[in-house]
């Protein structure tokens, strides 16, 4: 089970530790620092690493490493999931999950960590039962104590630990009873340099922003519930109805949650939104390249596409990048060599493009490789996929909920070979 | 107002400040105070010297400050025990509140103080918690056994705990269920042989109804439980997987892998015409996909398990081929994992796309995964035949862009393609040859140098080319030197006439000018057989070679069946069966092995009835030419052990090299005072040299591991041979083999990781304070019930009772008592094993009367052996050790069993408490 966890900043502080069995020394991270300094970037430190007497399991969010350390046999899926809740539970608790957050909470932070996890084992990861036992901070909250000198932990036992429903509390009570969902949906995709797709996937959620009084039982049904062949569950999901029925039938926890999570895959044709047209080459012994890209909607269903960012990562002897641009702004960064360019909306009649120089470091050869382009955009109002949430009903309640779906379709990973 | 005030104190009086402050009487100061101390906590300051006044601070009703003093007490109360029993009366109090919080707390915080006399506070509180009316305060308890066990494993056995842990296996509550499941997994690792965990029909029904109910994480440990389970036949696999299924949809990735653990082993059991079969294997392979669009991490690990199951059942991924296809801002470790699965599942039908992808992969920044993509590219020709032009005519391609490392690593893939294609794609040698100049790492040179040498004959100017080559020879590398005096023999032999020259050069070179044997030989090899029979020689050097194998990277079939078993776990990530290697080791069976050792000394020097002779001058003369066997301990002729201690016997090939790449092990395991070693000798047998050497043993029987690395402290060149002496210690994970004495084992070095097992003699498990007290001895000896007595005999060994006595004691089993009776010589036997097991033993000697009875032990005795011997000269040791061991553990054998042996042993192992 998981024995202890050490966090660390990105200049390789160690600047908080938790044990939940013996203390185990600091020295162990070296392990970890010799690691992180063999791997050329942060993002490159590999997630299991074993020493002469632990394992080493971390994580890289927001800027820190989750280091823990384990002793015996563990299924290590099990300590990232595990490691990733605790970073989400401070995301949650404190607005961020940075480490002057952690510092500025960290009385917070260590009851949070003893909540979650006793002798190595998860005790309450919830978060809808993990801010019963511990209050999240508030000013208010820090004044109301100061004066009245009660404190941030709840005395009474969180009824959701009993109950069969884990999940949720008892006892909620709204004025305004409402039921959001958001269909989020992201385009993963790789375009090779003729413009054709290499690798389309659709990676689905939809969210859901709950807040009815009571025990409200829900369904949510689809219009066509044929696309998702591969879902991933909230737990309080219930699977048979959802195998015989193809309904979402559930009693939702309290407040934001991730109901369902979705894949469309590559077998079923999936859209993509816009096409970049790009010529970028570097002439042979002369410091200099040329640098062309245009971007115009493909299958846009008719939707605007908007928020368009372009990302490159130039090679090394790229000095700098003399462009102009038909829209928005570009900025490059000479030291990560990273080009952004902020294009913003697309208008049909004018699309935009970027174009001009590259200065190449003088004497240098010719890079081997073209960079791919990243990019971001977003549709409002469209699930790319097709997916239609049909209706919601509510059982067991009496009031009539207000209720509500946002579709919107993001670009994920979506990566343009040139 | 937050915490990081709590950091600011960084003044020369802190600790005392605090201490004021800690024993303030306004209540929110105090609180403000341990806040602070906390807070020092935990960025590992040492803030225990405020232990008793943060202590005093325990006994309120604020339900926050109680935690925090209760976190304080955690993590220092091991380092202040006389302070912790202040806190008892608390605990107790505490565990009785009306709270169910506070109840669960109390018991929670007592488990995790690793205090001895906090401990036996313990006992009771966690007995009413197990069975307390709310579920809350009995999970809690449940994972408090387990906490307890670690630290006190008798104490939880002799209290029952581990019964009722059993017994909330059928609690009504799912959670309470899945604490419980977790806590005896954990209990179970540590002490593999106990049956903790009986699964049945029925405690598997109970399991899977807990399964949908509990949490996520309870979900982990009861599909890791039901994985350990043998379904009695095909319908109750069927059954079990088709309740585990859903738990393919679940959110937590680790579930997941989990359930595809059960079902990839279940499936074993299912027919294949079934349809059931079918539809789960189509099941399967969406939430494999899904896991790779999780975080890197998490994809890591899932990459990992994917390798084992695409190569154990590929049928499940092939359709899959474009979800491993690799993203330029993947982390490296995600990017070298999906490669090496793309080559898995490259077939006839997806290749064309997966060599358009490795060509585009083949020009990316980061060197590392350049180079393995151009391997790829080779490994995809091998695999698949139908694409073998293809990836010929890419590598091509890519050597023409003339970055270095490519068309190094583009022309190493090449020669093994020749090897499987012989005569297909000679046309390109042309090309290769343009870039000779352009190749600067061994590996490179040495393959370009084999091509031309192969194909000397039809390269014209070969004799130049290998000529420039020779100019450099003596700084070369070992790889290319070799490769390139075999280059110029096939040269020579193809075309004699114009090379007769250069043939002359590299083989003086070769022989006169190295200081390398291998090379040396090889070259005086090849001068002999040239100069004696260049008929011979031709058909020796340009042999047909046998064609390289299709995929010499996959797992081994035995030991991806196993691996499969492991998915989800650490194994998983490494591809190698658990190892005793880092787990943990108990504390307790670390202060055993230094008893072991202090107690071993007091009876050498203070010992009462027998101490061994200290100096046994054995003269060498005696004529025992090592390796006869005669080496053995129970030596005729010099009638008393020797002080170097028990018997070894002489070394065995453990590994041949045939079976390692060249790499021969033998070995044998000594004894010396106290310590027990591993006495190794490594030789290398293969043509290139050996680095990198690493050693790790499977858990075993008694928890043998290696208590060093293995050090081999320079390279092991081809022909040498090095002698090692690897000490082991006791402390390593503990896991019941068949034979109780096999020793499986891995050796890593930098060319592959070998496996192969050993059989280790019982006797250097003896430890030195094996002898019991007298009085000690004579309790247990009564307690023995008769069924557990074992009797056999040892024929025609004209031994005295002082002779047999001394020779026993230098194996560390000793003589306790002696006594004659009716003109017999009685001896009392002692002996300890490492783990703590005593074994006695009555010895009957009666003079001119060598008979012989061996009896079998009853089944659940814990077999152990002597070092048992010789008679009147003639050796009959070998493997007297081994015998006798295996005559404990097949009872028929001993019958056959003809050794001559003089004694008749009474033998009872009991178990006493530690």
């Amino acid at each position: 089970m998981i024995h202890s966890l050490f966090l660390i900043n990105c200049s390789g502080d160690i600047f908080l530790e938790k044990h939940w069995k013996s203390v185990v020394s600091q020295s162990v991270c070296d392990y970890f620092f010799e690691a992180q300094e063999k791997a050329a970037d942060v993002e490159n430190v590999p997630p299991v690493i074993s020493t002469p007497h632990h394992y080493l399991i971390s994580i890289y969010r927001d800027k820190l490493f989750f280091v823990s350390v384990i002793q015996t046999e563990v299924p290590p899926l099990f300590v990232i999931e595990f490691l990733h809740r605790v970073a989400d539970t401070f995301q949650d608790y404190f607005g961020e999950c940075s480490e002057a957050a952690i510092k500025d909470n960290v009385v917070i932070v260590y009851e949070l960590l003893e909540e979650m996890l006793d002798n190595g084992f998860p005790l309450a990861t919830e978060s809808n039962i993990l801010k019963e036992l511990i209050k999240p901070p508030t000013i208010l909250r820090s004044v109301v104590n100061s004066i009245t000198g009660s404190s941030n932990v709840g005395d009474t036992l969180p009824t959701g630990q009993l109950s069969n429903i884990p999940w949720r509390r008892a006892g909620v009570k709204y004025t305004n009873n409402e039921a959001y969902f958001d269909v989020v949906e992201e385009i993963d995709a790789i375009i090779d340099k003729s413009g054709s797709t290499v690798f389309a996937e659709i990676q689905g959620v939809i969210d859901a922003c709950i807040k009815l009084s009571g025990m409200p039982d829900l369904s949510l049904s689809f219009m066509n519930p044929r696309l998702l062949d591969d879902v991933s569950f909230h737990p309080c999901i219930r699977f048979k109805r959802w195998e015989s029925e193809r309904v979402l039938s559930f009693i939702p926890p309290d407040g934001n949650f991730r109901l369902i999570s979705y894949r469309v895959s590559s077998q079923n044709l999936v859209a993509i939104p816009v096409y970049v047209k790009h010529s970028i080459s570097f002439k042979e012994n002369s410091s200099c390249g040329r640098f062309d890209i245009t971007i115009g909607p493909k299958q846009n269903m008719g939707k605007t596409i908007e928020g368009i960012t372009v990302t490159v990562h130039m090679p090394k002897v790229v000095l700098n990048m003399n462009l102009t641009t038909t829209q928005g702004s570009y900025t490059f960064d000479p030291v990560t060599k990273v080009l952004t360019w902020d294009v913003g909306k697309i208008t049909p009649q004018k699309l935009p493009s970027l174009k001009g120089l590259v200065n190449l470091q003088s004497g240098a050869p010719k890079p081997e490789e073209n960079p791919s382009l990243n990019i971001q955009f977003k549709i409002q109002q469209l699930a790319i996929s097709g997916l239609k949430v049909n209706r919601l009903d509510m059982y067991g309640e009496k009031y009539k909920p207000f209720k509500g779906v946002k579709y919107v379709t993001k670009a994920g990973k979506f990566q343009v070979r040139t | 107002m937050t915490d990081s005030k709590y950091f600011t104190t960084t003044k020369k009086g802190e600790i005392f400040e605090l201490k004021a402050e800690l024993n303030s009487d306004k209540k929110e100061k105090k609180k403000e105070a341990v806040k602070k101390v906390i807070a020092s906590m935990t960025v590992g300051k040492d803030v225990s010297a405020l232990f008793p006044d943060v202590v005093n601070c325990m006994q309120t009703d604020n339900l926050e400050l109680k935690k925090l003093v209760y976190l304080y007490l955690m993590n220092y109360a091991k380092s202040q025990p006389d302070m912790a029993i202040m806190a008892v009366n608390t605990f107790v109090k505490d565990c009785e509140d009306p709270n169910p919080l506070i109840r669960a707390l109390a018991v929670r915080t007592m488990g995790c103080i690793r205090v001895d006399k906090i401990t036996e506070y313990l006992c009771e509180p966690l007995r009413k918690c197990l069975k307390d009316e709310d579920p809350y305060v009995r999970k809690t308890a449940a994972v408090c056994v387990a906490k307890l066990h670690d630290i006190n494993a008798q104490l939880v056995e002799d209290q029952g705990f581990l019964d009722t842990l059993k017994d909330l296996i059928s609690d009504s509550n799912p959670m309470v269920v899945a604490n419980a499941v977790a806590a005896l997994s954990e209990i179970a690792e540590s002490h593999p042989s106990s049956n903790l965990l009986d699964l049945n029909p029925q405690s598997i029904n109970k399991l899977l109804t807990a399964l949908n109910e509990c949490t996520e994480w309870g979900q982990i440990f009861i599909l890791d439980c039901l994985a350990n389970y043998t379904p009695k036949d095909d319908r109750e696999a069927q059954s079990i997987c088709e309740r585990v299924t859903p738990r393919l949809s679940h959110a937590n990735s680790a579930v997941v892998l989990s359930a595809v653990k059960v079902l990839m082993k279940f499936m074993e059991m299912l027919s294949k015409d079934l349809d059931y079969y079918g539809t789960l294997l189509k099941k399967l392979a969406p939430p494999l996909v899904t896991l790779l669009s999780a975080e890197p991490e998490l994809q890591y690990v899932a990459l990992r398990n994917i390798n084992l199951i695409v190569q154990k059942r590929p049928e499940i991924l092939k359709h899959e081929m474009k979800v491993f296809f690799v993203k330029y801002n993947d982390p490296i470790y995600v990017k070298l994992e999906k490669l090496d699965i793309m080559i898995r599942l490259a077939s006839q039908a997806n290749i064309a796309q997966v060599l358009a992808e490795l060509k585009e992969y083949a020009t990316e920044v980061d060197v590392d995964f350049v180079r393995k993509a151009v391997r790829a590219i080779g490994r995809c020709a091998i695999k698949v035949e139908q694409s073998a032009e293809r990836c010929v005519s890419t590598l091509l391609d890519l050597i023409q862009t003339k970055v270095n490392y490519v068309v190094q690593e583009a022309i190493v893939v090449i020669k093994d393609i020749f090897r499987k294609y012989p005569n297909k794609y000679e046309s390109v040698i042309a090309t290769l040859c343009e870039n000779l100049d352009s190749l600067d790492e061994p590996e490179a040179r040495a393959a370009m140098i084999w091509i031309v040498g192969e194909y000397a004959e039809r390269i014209d100017n070969a004799d130049e080319l290998l000529e420039s080559f020779l100019e450099g020879f003596h700084d070369e590398s070992t790889q290319v030197q070799l490769q390139l005096l075999t280059g110029i023999v096939k040269l020579f032999l193809k075309k004699p006439t114009e090379t007769q020259e250069l043939v002359q050069q590299v083989l003086s070179l070769a022989t006169q000018d190295s200081d390398n044997p291998d090379l040396r030989d090889r070259g005086y090899i090849y001068w002999r057989l040239l100069s004696t029979d260049p008929v011979a020689a031709k058909e020796v050097v340009l042999a047909e070679k046998p064609l390289i194998s299709e995929e010499t990277d996959l797992i081994e079939p035995t030991l991806l069946d196993e691996l499969i078993c492991y998915i989800g776990t650490l194994a998983s990530v490494y591809h190698k069966p658990p190892m005793s290697g880092p787990p943990l080791t108990t504390s307790s069976v670390q202060m055993g092995a230094v008893d072991l050792l202090g107690g071993g000394l007091d009876s050498l020097i203070g010992g009462t009835n027998f101490v061994a002779p200290p100096t046994a001058a054995v003269p060498a003369s005696l004529g025992a030419p090592i390796g006869s066997g005669l080496s053995d301990l129970f030596d005729l002729t010099s009638g008393v052990g020797t002080l170097s201690g028990s018997y070894v016997a002489p070394k065995a090939v453990w590994l041949p090299a045939m079976k390692a790449k060249g790499l021969e092990i033998s070995g044998t395991f000594t004894r010396q005072v106290g310590s027990i070693s591993m006495d190794l000798q490594l030789t290398n047998k293969a043509l290139q040299v050996m680095t990198d050497f690493a050693i790790q043993f499977n858990r075993n029987s008694f928890g043998l591991a290696p208590a060093a690395p293995l050090q081999v402290h320079a390279p092991l060149s081809p022909n040498q041979t090095v002698e090692i002496s690897l000490p082991l210690s006791t402390v390593g994970s503990v896991m019941k083999m068949e034979p109780l004495n096999n020793l499986q084992v891995a050796v890593k070095n930098n060319i592959d990781v070998f496996y192969f097992s050993t059989l280790y003699p019982l006797h250097i498990l003896f430890v030195e304070d094996g002898k019991m007290d007298r009085q000690m001895f004579l309790a247990t000896w009564k307690d023995i019930p008769n069924e557990n007595e074992a009797q056999f005999q040892i024929r025609d060994c004209p031994l005295n009772a002082e002779a047999v006595s001394s020779k026993l004691q230098s194996s560390n089993i000793f003589t306790v008592a002696k006594r004659n009776v009716e003109g017999q010589d009685m001896l009392y036997q002692s002996l300890k094993l490492t783990n703590g097991i005593w074994v006695l033993a009555e010895l009957r000697i009666q003079p001119g009367n060598p008979s012989c009875t061996v009896r079998a032990p009853a089944p659940t005795l814990r077999p152990w052996s002597l070092p048992f011997v010789p008679c009147q000269g003639v050796v009959l040791v070998e493997d007297a050790v081994q015998a006798s061991l295996q005559a404990w553990l097949e009872p028929e054998s001993v019958r056959s069993l003809k050794r001559t042996f003089l004694e008749s042993f009474h033998i009872h192992p009991v178990r006493l408490p530690r």
